[in-house]
């Protein structure tokens, strides 16, 4: 039951690095329809006075910095589509990198964020912590991700874009890396000014690769090669429904830093081992997902073939009700998974289109029928956190997450793009830090 | 006391017991009668020995008295009460008023404890040819030990104290008055509200239990998962399962104080920084165990120990002084009644019949009694990688098992990992409702070294749970079809 390798058609590239282009120009134009939708999340939730993105649209929400970092992303997405000018996006990138190296590092409860990293949650209008948030190792390498990719993408001799790459290498090589290699090899979870470190590590795979490539490719703090090591000893080859995979239970965690970096035929040590490379290993995983949602333990309404996709994002907080005989309770935000969960039933739509890249076999025909399903609403489906349609209390239909979320769309814009045209992949490939970062992580072959 | 308390005592710690007269010197003494202590002695006078067993408290120690005889007693009882509120699951319907009797719960459980110490009460021992001596052990000499006064000699001897409860070093909490697993099951009135503090084994199967009984249960562990010897996924499924019966989970929190306000016992944990006031009626502690070495005169026999890891030994379970050997949780990292039986099989061996077995060979499994179960044998993933060992593992989720969904039982899942590339097994993790049953199949092929793909060619009952065990088995037979032998097979069908 393994999905074919990936043959020579399916590794043909757009312009010498896409993924599959769209099959058909309907699909092409479905798939712009999308991306445009999700591209407006930034257009509309930014302070144009600092750059901050809001993380949902919900009345008083927080700035993500993870969002932010999406956002600075998407803006060349916007300049090659058509949808912003160069102008208006070189513009918006400025305002976000003057805030951000101007922020307060000094790492006090009320501060921007320390050593180079920041707060996940900024206060919209002040940029400074709030909600007590930990300084978050993931969400800043989120950030410097986008802020790499719009030093890559502003190339021109300008004095606005020649100003903005400054301040992006800047910002960048800052960021104390090592810092954070605080209780042993690998790289802690985050740090608290009241607490100091928090007592998590990055155990298992996870989205944290994007995190060591950056670490790792610092030429003023870089992480200890010792600790991209450390973190793959704690990985799990698994034989699961028949798929041979470097496990995690979110599609999230398959997504996130194939966002940045062409993973196709580049090898680590582990994955030599394995004979695969991570984006063949997130083919298999969005594999295992819809073969869980065939499976549907849960009986939950809805799951298939056609119907399937488990991340972090929003779901229903309802009372516990009764399915299959069974008392399923609810869990609001939270990271599902297959196959152990949690699972309460809640699809993540732009999730399963974040796979486009890695299986669209499967994902064009899912998203087809989604479309076809909820023809009136398809599109807010899709944008939105989650729906869910076990749940009972909801009107027909089911559930259906509020507003939408910064992350999925930003995963929607970038993954949508490598899809079409290899975008964010190319200017990942490009930049010399990620190269470094990835050679020091133990990567070759392919582009390394 | 009731009768079947009383009954206890009658076999454990006789009331009118008076201690034999001295044949020395002894074959084999032994301090401490649990079940390291009983295992030896018997094994040892089977064998003719001249035996003498030392006991300052109860026999059958802490797995009979206020381990696992105990809780897993109490354990069945509050799942069926879980399974009555869930009866819908099962085709059921759900009774109409579920009303907990702890008291009815608790006195089976006394009466499940008295029916397991007959067999090894006083009386049986003496039956069997050893002298049973209730009294403090302590060595005067290399060769001879003190029992309230009465100079016992040995030629070989072996320590069993067992361990004790570790005590969590938290201000007010001695002041406040707490719980551990001694006193836990002595219970008469089931507490409305409890605190548990630690997410080991202890802890998750108290708190599930006496939250299915009824009790408001908080557990505050202060790591990021329970169970931290274990595999990310089991513990999470073990936080979802203690979720899931209505147990408030405080994970990454450190408990820092106690007081007591309007009889509750308030206490403070930090998370992260954030301070969180938890009000209960009781307080349960089960952070860990630390070896019971004091008073035994270790230094006069010349045995060496710490107060961390306890009597010091090699590999053959001898101390530093070569004619005494320790066995079970006062000298063993892993503490659980099945390693002691097992050390004290080898001291018997080694110390009176000149063996050389090594307690580095025993293949010991272990098994976390939740609901699911958690069980686990052999290397995990990251023993295994760090060894140099490349690691498949293969994995079947209960759900896919036909017994399991007949059941209702579907959550969980079997991992068996294998070196890549053979069938190897390193080692298993099983989730699921029986996993501690389950997982002694891959423990036998383990010992007996047999691979995965025996367990393929081995009919298994249908249907049955283990069946999933079968499976990942099919799943490593069908990853040997490779493209190639694939081919081959294609073109032979069809030629």
């Amino acid at each position: 039951m393994q999905p074919s390798r990936r043959n020579k058609r399916d590794s043909k590239v757009r312009d010498g690095l896409g993924a599959d282009g769209p099959s058909s120009a309907a699909d092409d134009a479905l798939l712009e329809r999308i991306q445009r939708g999700a591209f407006e999340y930034f257009e509309r939730n930014t302070n144009p006075r600092n750059g901050l993105v809001a993380d949902t649209t919900r009345e008083g929400a927080p700035s993500s910095i993870a969002v932010v970092g999406f956002a600075l992303s998407a803006y060349p997405v916007g300049v090659e589509r058509g949808w912003m000018t160069r102008a208006d996006a070189v513009a918006r990138t400025l305002v976000t990198l003057r805030f951000l190296i101007s922020s307060d590092q000094s790492g006090r409860a009320g501060a921007t964020g320390f050593n180079g990293f920041y707060f996940h949650f900024l206060d919209m209008q002040l940029g400074t912590r709030v909600w007590r948030s930990e300084l978050s190792l993931i969400d800043s390498a989120l950030l410097i991700a986008g802020v790499l990719t719009a030093a890559a993408y502003f190339s021109a001799k300008t004095p606005d874009e020649t100003e903005l790459r400054g301040l992006a290498d800047a910002l960048y090589q800052r960021v104390e890396w090592r810092w954070a290699e605080h209780a042993g090899a690998a790289v802690v979870h985050g740090w608290k000014p009241e607490c100091g470190f928090l007592n998590y590590g990055w155990e298992g795979y996870s989205e944290a690769i994007l995190l060591y490539v950056l670490g790792l490719g610092s030429p003023t703090h870089p992480l200890t090669e010792n600790s991209f090591h450390a973190w793959t000893m704690t990985y799990q080859w698994e034989n699961l429904y028949g798929f041979d995979f470097l496990y995690a239970g979110p599609l999230f965690i398959h997504q996130f830093s194939h966002a940045w970096i062409d993973f196709r035929g580049v090898q680590d040590e582990f994955m030599r081992e394995k004979n695969c490379d991570y984006f063949e290993n997130s083919r298999r995983a969005t594999y295992v997902q819809r073969e869980y949602a065939r499976r549907n333990p849960h009986s939950f309404v809805g799951y298939g073939a056609d119907c399937w996709g488990l991340s972090a994002g929003d779901g229903p907080s309802a009372p516990a009700q009764l399915i299959a005989g069974r008392r399923q309770g609810f869990y609001g935000y939270s990271a599902r998974g297959a196959p152990y969960g949690p699972d309460d039933g809640t699809i993540s739509a732009s999730a399963m289109l974040a796979s486009l890249v890695f299986a669209p076999e499967i994902v064009l025909p899912t998203l087809h029928s989604l479309v076809n399903e909820a023809s009136a609403n398809a599109d807010e489906r899709i944008l939105a956190s989650g729906f869910n349609q076990t749940v009972t209390d909801a009107e027909a239909g089911g559930w259906m997450s509020q507003g939408a979320f910064g992350l999925d769309q930003g995963m929607l814009v970038l993954m949508i793009e490598n899809y079409r045209s290899g975008l964010l992949w190319r200017l990942g490939r490009d930049n010399p830090y990620i190269r470094s970062g990835m050679r020091r992580a133990g990567f070759a072959g392919g582009w390394i | 006391m009731d009768r079947y308390e009383q009954a206890l005592r009658d076999h454990v710690r006789p009331r009118d017991w008076r201690n034999p007269k001295p044949r020395e010197p002894y074959h084999l003494l032994v301090v401490g009668a649990g079940p390291a202590g009983l295992v030896a002695a018997r094994a040892a006078a089977a064998l003719g020995a001249r035996v003498a067993l030392i006991e300052r408290d109860l026999l059958g120690g802490d797995c009979l008295n206020h381990g696992c005889v105990p809780s897993k007693a109490l354990i069945r009882s509050a799942r069926l009460y879980a399974d009555m509120r869930n009866a819908l699951n099962f085709g059921v319907r759900e009774p109409a008023n579920i009303e907990v009797d702890f008291a009815m719960a608790m006195q089976r459980m006394r009466r499940v404890r008295a029916r397991i110490s007959r067999v090894d009460s006083a009386a049986q021992l003496a039956d069997a040819g050893i002298d049973v001596f209730f009294g403090v052990a302590r060595f005067t000499g290399r060769t001879a030990v003190d029992v309230d006064g009465t100079e016992l000699r040995f030629k070989k001897a072996m320590i069993a104290t067992g361990s004790r409860p570790l005590l969590p070093a938290i201000a007010g909490l001695a002041e406040a008055g707490f719980l551990t697993n001694e006193t836990v099951f002595d219970l008469t009135v089931l507490p409305k509200s409890l605190l548990v503090i630690g997410g080991g084994p202890l802890g998750c199967e108290l708190a599930q239990a006496f939250a299915r009984f009824g009790s408001r249960v908080a557990i505050a562990h202060a790591e990021p998962l329970f169970l931290p010897k274990e595999e990310r996924d089991a513990a999470q499924m073990v936080s979802a399962a203690l979720s899931r019966d209505g147990v408030e989970v405080h994970l990454n929190a450190r408990v820092v104080c106690v007081r007591v306000e309007d009889g509750k016992r308030c206490v403070e944990t930090v998370n992260d920084g954030n301070v969180t006031t938890i009000k209960v009626d009781q307080i349960l502690t089960g952070i860990g165990r630390a070896p019971m070495i004091e008073g035994l005169g270790l230094e006069a026999a010349g045995v060496a120990c710490d107060e961390l890891a306890g009597i010091h030994v090699d590999d053959f379970l001898r101390t530093s002084n070569p004619r005494i050997y320790a066995a079970g949780d006062v000298c063993l990292e892993h503490k659980f009644t099945h390693s002691a039986d097992a050390a004290a099989r080898i001291v018997v061996r080694n110390a009176l019949f000149l063996g050389r077995q090594r307690v580095s060979d025993l293949v010991i499994p272990w098994c976390t009694y939740t609901d699911p179960e958690i069980a686990h044998v052999g290397m995990y993933v990251r023993q295994a990688r760090e060894r140099g060992i490349p690691v498949k593992t293969f994995t079947v989720p209960m759900h896919d098992v036909d017994r399991a969904i007949a059941d209702g039982e579907e959550e969980g899942f079997v991992k068996i990992h294998v070196r890549e590339g053979t069938d190897k097994i390193l080692g298993a993790t099983i989730v699921a409702r029986h996993a501690g049953d389950m997982i002694n199949a891959i423990t036998l092929a383990l010992v007996a070294g047999i691979g995965l793909s025996t367990f393929a060619r081995t009919i298994h009952t249908y249907p049955t749970q283990a069946e999933a065990i079968k499976q990942a088995a099919d799943a490593y037979t069908r990853t040997r079809l490779t493209p190639w032998i694939a081919r081959l097979l294609r073109f032979w069908v069809r030629k």
